[in-house]
């Protein structure tokens, strides 16, 4: 019997290729031995690869990036945890309501976020630096962290911590016991996912970033001199190896989180 | 004599305008097993997180032990509870969730081996300590939350639908192993269900409850044979009420003329729910009526009615008999004995009944 081509399945094909052919390009550009990028390819090489290690400004970007991504990532998963223990937990008035507040920075355009922030902070007469970055990813990251916080205290079975409370433990000793252990994996996906998020954004920290540059920044102050190029798409590889990865370990320990409370799968990010 | 294990003093329970408990007061002995029975929405469950410590009562009193239970919380209460869930921690081993309770008892590592190895083996589980626990069924799973609330040697064991997520078969196992633990154990034990037959076969007593409050209060066989109100006879097994008056009251008892069945004379005892004058009902339970077969004689009083339907269950054969001058048919179970036949509908009946049987309602 011969297969028909449906329609939806170019559709689909086209769609992916549309999606993920530029992703390709940049390992491919990357190993390439030219400074031009441009078709045919001249060779293989390492060499831009070896040249980041030689560029100072891109260690301190590395570095400034990791730790605003590092506190980012826990900043965001504390508040999560609390508001997610408590929209699945608790009663209060206008949850919907605030529960939808906090989760609107998910939705709202970057460029907007970033702009009212720097507006804000410039009005307050705070410097930029780091930690003003910091508070522009905490606010986009944490509707994530709620997000896959959420369905792990809501897969969590209330009765459990009853049970432990009624067999002699207190509320604190409870929580550590029984909720974070079974809610673990989800605090571990949650900070992996924030974290990503932090070192791939771009705009935010565009704005709000002092003299010390995040790698995103870095990135597109250097697309300005051709020769870089090359040394640019070596970084974007390392980059998008590295995202793949978290985003593979963060997925990864959201299923065992599901899996190990009991609960039916019931969507994720990935 | 001695006091109650638990006292219950008007113990009310609101959420906002809602009305869960309704002034419920009731006292629990030592070691007996009790049953809280009831319709779902009834208060049975909130009453045992109540008496458990998870719910604050919004007036009244729980004492145990003589003690009053205000401000309490659940950790601190001599109480302990087997979920409906079983709530059996996942991520800690058969005998890390046996062993739970005992973590602050500081006891030494041998000391609480033993101690889980007795509880597992009480429940039957014996030799179950590493097995993981979300690989365990749910007869298993039921074993495990009863020896870890077990352990720690509560005064009360509080059971909340324990067997409702089990199969029929299992559960009618559990029931009678529940049963056998009780007495083993000797622990007071406080049973919510909403199955009737459950609560029968395995209380010294039961409170029946209806919208927060309790109905009655009595053992199972009081509370089969003497029901206080319809409601009551109507939610424990299958009663037929037939129509009827109270015409007089003498010294012998309670005279009640009922319809299609002439005049009766009931003593106070059947009588649970009180003597209005005036419309009143009596019930009459499906087995406490007869069938005579073939010419068969009887030293009670005989009617005569018509097959409307006949029920077939193997053992017993269940017939809805319309007799003569009752409104409404009657339900009448026979067990189906050797050589005795099956009636087919539309056939005439006589069936021998006694007043003895029979529950005057208001």
């Amino acid at each position: 019997m011969r297969k028909r081509i449906s329609g939806l399945g170019i559709y689909a094909v086209a769609y992916l290729v549309f999606l993920y052919l530029p992703v390709v390009l940049l390992p491919l550009f990357a190993f390439n031995d030219a400074t031009i990028i441009a078709f045919p390819l001249s060779g293989f090489t390492t060499a831009w690869f070896g040249q980041l290690l030689e560029i100072e400004a891109l260690h301190a970007a590395v570095v400034n990036s990791l730790w605003i991504g590092v506190t980012t990532a826990v900043l965001s998963t504390i508040l999560g945890i609390c508001a997610a223990r408590a929209s699945a937990r608790f009663e209060f008035p206008a949850k919907r309501g605030i529960m939808g507040l906090i989760m609107l920075p998910l939705v709202l355009p970057e460029i907007i976020v970033a702009v009212a922030l720097l507006v804000v902070l410039l009005q307050l007469g705070i410097n930029l630096s780091a930690w003003t970055v910091i508070l522009g990813h905490v606010l986009i990251c944490t509707p994530f962290s709620i997000a896959i916080l959420s369905s792990a205290f809501l897969n969590l079975d209330r009765s459990l911590e009853e049970a432990a409370y009624d067999l002699g433990e207190t509320k604190w000793s409870t929580f550590r016991l029984i909720t974070l252990p079974l809610v673990m994996p989800g605090i571990i996906s949650s900070l992996l996912i924030s974290f990503t998020i932090s070192l791939d954004e771009f705009i935010i920290a565009f704005f709000l970033t002092g003299n010390e540059p995040t790698l995103p920044v870095y990135l597109w102050s250097q697309l300005r001199f051709p020769t870089k190029i090359p040394v640019v798409m070596a970084l974007g590889t390392i980059l998008l190896a590295a995202s793949l990865i978290l985003l593979t370990a963060a997925e990864y320990f959201r299923r065992r989180g599901v899996a190990r409370s009991g609960a039916k799968d019931s969507g994720g990010f990935l | 004599m001695t006091r109650p294990l638990i006292e219950l003093r008007n113990v009310e329970k609101r959420y906002g305008d809602v009305l869960a408990l309704a002034g419920v007061s009731a006292d629990i002995r030592e070691g007996e097993f009790f049953s809280l029975l009831g319709p779902s929405g009834c208060g049975k469950t909130t009453l045992l997180r109540t008496i458990a410590g998870f719910e604050e009562p919004s007036s009244g009193d729980v004492f145990i032990d003589g003690r009053s239970m205000e401000g309490v919380p659940a950790n601190q209460r001599p109480t302990n509870m087997v979920f409906q869930s079983y709530a059996i921690f996942p991520h800690l081993t058969v005998g890390q969730n046996v062993g739970f309770g005992l973590r602050r008892k500081g006891l030494a590592r041998a000391d609480l081996a033993r101690e889980v190895a007795g509880a597992l083996a009480m429940v039957g589980l014996g030799g179950y300590e590493d097995r993981a626990s979300h690989a365990l069924s749910g007869g298993q799973r039921q074993r495990v939350a009863l020896a870890r609330a077990l352990i720690l040697k509560p005064r009360v064991l509080l059971l909340d639908e324990p067997l409702s997520a089990l199969d029929k078969k299992l559960r009618e196992q559990m029931q009678v192993e529940l049963r056998r633990l009780q007495r083993q154990v000797g622990i007071t034990f406080i049973l919510v269900t909403h199955d009737q037959e459950e609560a029968l076969i395995m209380s010294d007593r039961i409170a029946v409850m209806f919208d927060g409050e309790i109905a009655q209060l009595d053992s199972p066989q009081a509370l089969y044979r003497r029901p206080v109100s319809r409601r009551v006879a109507e939610f424990i097994g299958v009663m037929n009420f037939i129509d009827a008056s109270v015409t007089g009251q003498g010294a012998d008892g309670v005279a009640v003329e009922v319809a299609g069945l002439g005049r009766v004379t009931l003593p106070e005892a059947q009588c649970p729910g009180g003597v209005a004058g005036g419309a009143a009902s009596v019930g009459i339970r499906p087995e406490t009526m007869t069938i005579l077969f073939d010419g068969a004689g009887t030293q009670g009083r005989v009617t005569e009615g018509s097959v409307e339907e006949v029920v077939y269950y193997g053992d017993m054969t269940y017939y809805d008999i319309r007799l003569d001058g009752v409104e409404r048919p009657v339900t009448i179970s026979m067990r189906n004995l050797v050589g005795r036949r099956v009636l087919e509908r539309g056939e005439r009946a006589r069936v021998a009944w006694d007043a003895g049987s029979m529950v005057l309602f208001r």
